[in-house]
């Protein structure tokens, strides 16, 4: 989860800023080679989309119609949209799925942000160390602590519930420090410098200066978690896999299939439900989103 | 790293003592802002470490306490388990070829896009949109494409005469099938590699056509040098997430053997078809969560900290973004 996430986290802007400014170097006048590259180009293209254009189709099509192999909706209907909300508490899913994401990522920002603040812009003995603690945290697989963890949630007596999915982001997510203090080193020196000068705190710089300067890549950091906490399927298999109540919306539709298995237009119109928002929040973020990820030291 | 800063604080000592408290302060401000953090370090991550080396060492089931029982899990691991070795061994299978697979296509594709001029940014976003869906999702539209009844995949084969096989539901076609969705959404790793590319000084290659190299030696002595430290970050958390692989294949599984189980059993189907997708991290689940072993679950979980510590051990210092002094731009 982590991981994917970190690739993403080198991700530049997709149609503006440094990509457009460089182009490839690339010898003039070759139209063979540039009509090969586009034929080629647009046929991984369909292969790419073919997946969502099937999936779309089937969405709309009558259940009878879903078991047969003719892939244009005849009739088109949204019998499918409909029965997602009646037939499946997906309503119920979608609120839990919000609830998780935003307060994890709420909580988050409020005890990552000092920290990858500490440890980009203040020099002090065991930076180093923790930081290191910090990157190893983040890159070992969360199965090798999950029985200590899953123990102590159970004697609290959270177990079947989301709480331990979003409480221990108050104690500090190790990916979003190791982004932010990515993003914050970027910052040039001489702002907070100039801060201290004037006899401001480390806090007033941190509030001050540096979150006003730096909100893109807060900003990103909050959309990767709150991406990650959305599409989340361990946490709530461990943790709530036994209490329907809590199911976010990622985990009851892995469940869903097994349980309506005849019903592939069903299944696709809550496929699409579910990718829908995150969708549609990168497009509308995608400038904030990626402004601030360029420069988060991944890349070489 | 540690000599260096004792050293400079010393020097400062005796320079000026104001200065020496004024690092003190400097350095609990850090200590407080960073708090809540080593504080989640030392829960959630140190303590559940040392945790689970201890209880891999015990029998327990959480209703009674831990029970010691020495080296038995590691013995029971080693020598009887009957699927520890498969689901290692299904998870070698990802790392060895899943991650390759889609460092190449994604190589591949961002190769294309550095060099597509007009409507960039389309291709670009195109070409990236399917990394943005989420994982569970993912699978149960493959998975739909892929079902043996009535999935455009095998339609589109028996337009050629082509006998569709069972893909999610062939021991021997169920990885595979993962590896098409893992490519699928290669746009994350796509994307780096795209950045890279577009940064390579064009000066390099004017001088190198200048020498008369051709495009593969360009490829080699220029592309390839100025690309090493992307496609080594994408390598290790590859590797990374391959020896961790789990939701795409359990998810694959529940949906492919068309049973929803939930609560204690909820490890039943993982596997499906024929163990064929049980990897490492779902065996750890299956034993600690569906039988509430969580002694040997634990002594599963020391083997994988074992083999992933000692791959970071080894790569770790190698990938920059992960050294502190990747610092000032």
């Amino acid at each position: 989860m982590t991981t994917t996430a970190l690739s993403a986290s080198a991700m530049p802007s997709l149609t503006e800023g440094r990509l457009r400014r460089r182009r490839f170097h690339q010898p003039r006048g070759r139209v063979v080679t540039w009509v090969a590259e586009h034929v080629l180009l647009s046929v991984l293209l369909v292969l790419f989309l073919f997946p969502l254009v099937f999936v779309v189709l089937t969405s709309f099509m009558t259940d009878q119609q879903a078991l047969t192999a003719n892939y244009w909706p005849d009739p088109w209907t949204v019998e499918n949209y409909v029965k997602a909300f009646s037939e499946v508490p997906l309503t119920r899913w979608f609120g839990n799925s919000a609830l998780y994401a935003v307060l994890a990522t709420a909580f988050m920002l409020v005890s990552s942000v000092p920290a990858a603040y500490a440890l980009a812009r203040i020099k002090f003995r065991g930076a180093n160390l923790i930081f290191l603690a910090i990157i190893i945290a983040m890159l070992l697989p969360p199965q090798i602590t999950a029985v200590p963890v899953y123990v102590i949630w159970a004697k609290l007596g959270f177990t079947g519930t989301l709480v331990p999915l979003i409480l221990p982001n108050l104690l500090g997510d190790a990916f979003s420090i190791f982004l932010l203090r990515q993003f914050f080193l970027t910052i040039p020196k001489e702002y907070s410098d100039a801060a201290r000068m004037d006899g401001a705190s480390e806090w007033g710089v941190l509030v001050r200066v540096i979150v006003p300067m730096a909100r893109p890549g807060i900003a990103a950091a909050a959309l990767f978690l709150f991406f990650n906490s959305w599409n989340d399927y361990y946490g709530p298999l461990l943790y709530t896999s036994e209490n329907s109540a809590w199911w976010p919306v990622a985990y009851g539709l892995a469940t869903f299939r097994g349980s309506h298995s005849s019903n592939w237009g069903l299944t696709m119109a809550i496929t699409m439900l579910v990718m829908i928002p995150v969708v549609l929040i990168f497009f509308f973020a995608q400038r904030v989103f990626v402004e601030g990820i360029t420069l988060t030291g991944v890349k070489g | 790293m540690t000599a260096v800063s004792v050293n400079s604080g010393r020097a400062a000592s005796s320079v000026r003592p104001g200065l020496r408290r004024a690092q003190r302060r400097r350095r609990l401000t850090a200590l407080g802002m960073l708090a809540p953090a080593l504080l989640g370090l030392a829960i959630f991550f140190g303590y559940p470490l040392l945790a689970s080396i201890f209880y891999s060492f015990t029998r327990y089931n959480l209703l009674s306490d831990p029970e010691w029982i020495g080296l038995r899990n590691y013995e029971y691991l080693f020598t009887q388990d009957p699927k520890v070795w498969i689901a290692a061994g299904n998870t070698l299978w990802f790392v060895l070829i899943l991650v390759p697979v889609r460092i190449v296509t994604a190589l591949l594709v961002a190769g294309l896009l550095a060099r597509a001029r007009q409507a960039s940014g389309f291709w670009r976003t195109a070409f990236y949109l399917p990394a943005l869906i989420p994982p569970v999702a993912a699978v149960v539209m493959f998975v739909f494409l892929f079902n043996p009844g009535t999935g455009p995949v095998n339609e589109f084969l028996s337009l050629f005469g082509i006998p569709g096989p069972l893909w999610f539901s062939d021991p021997a076609l169920a990885k595979p099938s993962l590896v098409f969705l893992g490519v699928w959404v290669m746009g994350d790793i796509m994307i780096i590699f795209l950045a890279s590319l577009l940064d390579v000084p064009r000066e390099q290659y004017e001088a190198a056509e200048l020498d008369g190299a051709n495009g593969l030696q360009r490829a080699r002595y220029v592309t390839y040098p100025n690309i090493t430290p992307v496609l080594g970050f994408a390598a290790v958390t590859g590797v990374i997430a391959a020896l961790q692989y789990f939701t795409e294949a359990a998810v694959a599984s529940t949906v492919a053997s068309g049973k929803a189980i939930v609560g204690e059993s909820a490890g039943a189907t993982m596997g499906y078809p024929d163990n064929s997708l049980l990897t490492y991290t779902q065996w750890i689940y299956v034993r600690g969560f569906s039988n509430f072993q969580l002694g040997y679950a634990s002594a599963l979980a020391v083997l994988l900290f074992v083999v992933a510590g000692v791959f970071l051990a080894l790569v770790l210092r190698r990938v920059r973004a992960f050294s502190p002094e990747e610092a000032t731009p």
